[in-house]
């Protein structure tokens, strides 16, 4: 990848957004790159709206100021339709992915995009992770939409790399870091784009 | 910051926020000693740090003290005593350190503490900027600053290496920037732990309070008597310390090969203008420096990395034939000629015989973002200023509203 790709994501608090960028971050960086993650940050409380960053790279990465305009969005709410300008920054050949039941084609004329050209993909994240791993918690499920959409990562990577890191942080729990990884592959076979 | 070469030091590449780098350099550190307060953006290192003392990875005691003031001051006692001991804080933390961080460096021993850079209330504010550490400027403590993770963590074994190092005997703090580095993650080539144990060796300072057999006195009066020759003694120590960071410096490139000095020069050998910049602002400026020589303009950066000891001789060499300098300072020094850096280096440079134009920009106070445009704002000034060959304003304020 000649480019430096950048992301940004849009969560309510405890939706893990933050914990998705620097999953996102440590899955590409096991594969070889130089990334970054951060979160913005202001008064954190639960349900408010919180974005956070990543920068992916084949070179090292020394830019330490906000990222203005990212080609990729994820977007874990669909809430923020109509609430907030996700789509800000985003350039004509960006990709907008969005947690919610409706299609692409259904979502695009409530988004008031600036360009056609930029696509627009859809996913149920918050139904796929109630069946995989028993609540709504849409960021795992998000990361694989995301990879799907826009090629950042190879998604074997991805779950080798989120299974290592979930194992460590839920030792006692195997059943959540299974759920999760299913949650990954579901999304990313499941997504829909136009 | 170098990649990964095959040295002896067993690297490995690891994605960790600046918080977790550093948290992993005190376990490998592994003092004897870390008394600590929680205050963000700082509270992980020593929240990640506690975790290692509570699984056993560390044998060091943990002192969960009840604020700053008695985390230094349960330092001063253990390191006194003959223990290495560690802190960290952030911002309003280290002012409530103050009294005691003279005390430390007054004392003479070599506390390593990292604090995580962040604005001074009030208004209230958690961000990134420097008037924390660079309101303890005077306070006797070696400052060590960080562009990213990776220097952060490698600062911190070389502060140790300094600190502790028998002509110098004096406190070390080693900065990263709030939020910016501190919770943003990155790729980190990490050491070996038996490079690092072998790299930082024994804590041996020359007397200690537990020697029964040369009992001696800690934190005496010293009245009209004698507290000017401490002072001076501890101004030499500091004058003393400046060789020791460059030796270090080199003894740590050869072990890992990554470069430090006084400070980085980055396309600064021919450059008619540049910026002088410490923290990770300096990684943005030098993108925009990059895209400045793709026009032709001749752009440079120096980014300082050690403010105590101040290098001035040095860094008079290093500027000498550039024609305009911009000074960045993350901090204020409200109605002086402008922030710390450029009263400092514009006082170095008056015994020149040909001096640089020099002016300030005070910027990212409380943690505003400073973007490549801004940074380019300063750099098209500096080419003004070069054809006017006049200075109109001492402190120029870069991204504040009018």
């Amino acid at each position: 990848m000649a480019e430096m790709l950048e992301i940004r994501w849009h969560g309510r608090g405890g939706q893990g957004a933050k914990t998705a960028a620097l999953l996102m971050a440590e899955a590409a960086a096991a594969a070889g790159k130089h990334i970054q993650a951060f979160p913005e940050y202001g008064p954190e409380r639960m349900g408010a709206p919180v974005a956070s960053y990543n920068r992916i790279s084949d070179e090292p990465i020394r830019l330490h100021c906000g990222v203005e305009s990212p080609r990729y969005v994820a977007v874990l709410d669909a809430t923020f339709v109509g609430t907030i300008d996700f789509t800000a920054g985003v350039p004509d050949d960006g990709v907008i992915v969005i947690n919610t039941t409706e299609s692409p084609a259904e979502m695009r004329p409530k988004l008031g995009l600036k360009s056609d050209s930029i696509r627009l993909y859809t996913v149920d994240a918050n139904g796929i992770s109630q069946e995989t791993i028993g609540r709504a918690i849409p960021n795992t499920p998000m990361m694989g939409a995301l990879v799907k959409a826009t090629g950042v990562l190879d998604l074997e990577e991805l779950l080798e790399d989120t299974k290592q890191k979930l194992e460590k942080k839920f030792r006692n729990k195997p059943e959540i870091v299974e759920g999760n990884l299913e949650a990954i592959r579901r999304a990313y076979e499941e997504v829909q784009g136009e | 910051m170098s990649e990964v070469k095959d040295t002896a030091a067993n690297q490995e590449r690891t994605a960790l926020t600046g918080n977790e780098a550093m948290a992993e350099a005190m376990r490998q550190i592994e003092p004897d000693v870390v008394a600590a307060y929680p205050i963000t953006p700082q509270t992980e290192i020593v929240q990640i740090f506690s975790t290692f003392v509570s699984d056993g990875l560390v044998k060091t005691e943990y002192v969960p003290v009840e604020s700053e003031h008695s985390a230094m001051s349960a330092c001063v006692g253990s390191a006194a005593s003959g223990a290495r001991s560690m802190t960290a804080t952030s911002a309003n933390g280290l002012a409530l350190m103050w009294e005691i961080l003279y005390i430390a460096s007054g004392t003479r021993l070599p506390i390593v503490m990292p604090v995580v850079n962040r604005a001074l209330s009030g208004p209230i504010n958690i961000h990134c900027d420097h008037s924390d550490t660079m309101g303890a400027r005077d306070s006797g403590w070696i400052q060590l600053f960080s562009e990213n993770a990776q220097e952060a963590y490698d600062n911190m074994f070389q502060a140790v290496r300094i600190a502790e190092h028998p002509d110098v005997l004096l406190p070390a703090m080693v900065t990263t920037d709030g939020f910016i580095i501190s919770h943003g993650m990155e790729v980190v080539n990490t050491l070996d732990d038996r490079v690092v144990r072998d790299f930082v060796g024994e804590y041996k300072i020359p007397r200690n309070l537990l020697d029964v057999d040369n009992p001696i006195t800690v934190g005496p009066l010293a009245l009209q008597d004698f507290y000017f020759e401490h002072k001076v003694e501890q101004a030499h120590a500091m004058m003393r310390a400046k060789p020791v960071v460059q030796e270090i410096a080199e003894e740590y490139e050869k072990l890992t090969g990554r470069k430090y000095g006084y400070f980085e020069e980055y396309r600064l050998e021919d450059a008619d203008v540049a910026v002088v910049v410490l923290g990770s602002t300096a990684g943005t400026a030098k993108v925009v420096v990059d895209d400045l020589r793709k026009e032709g303009i001749k752009a440079g950066l120096l980014k300082l990395r050690v403010f105590r000891p101040f290098p001035y001789e040095e860094l008079r060499e290093a500027v000498k034939h550039v024609n305009v300098i911009g000074v960045m300072d993350r901090s204020d020094s409200f109605a002086s000629i402008g922030g710390p850096v450029f009263s400092e280096l514009r006082a170095a440079m008056y015994d020149m015989d040909q001096r640089p134009l020099v002016t300030n920009y005070v910027y990212g106070l409380g943690g505003r973002d400073v973007d490549l445009h801004m940074i380019e704002s300063a750099f098209r000034e500096l080419l003004s200023i070069q054809d006017s060959g006049k200075v109109e304003q001492y402190v120029n304020y870069l991204g504040v509203r009018e």
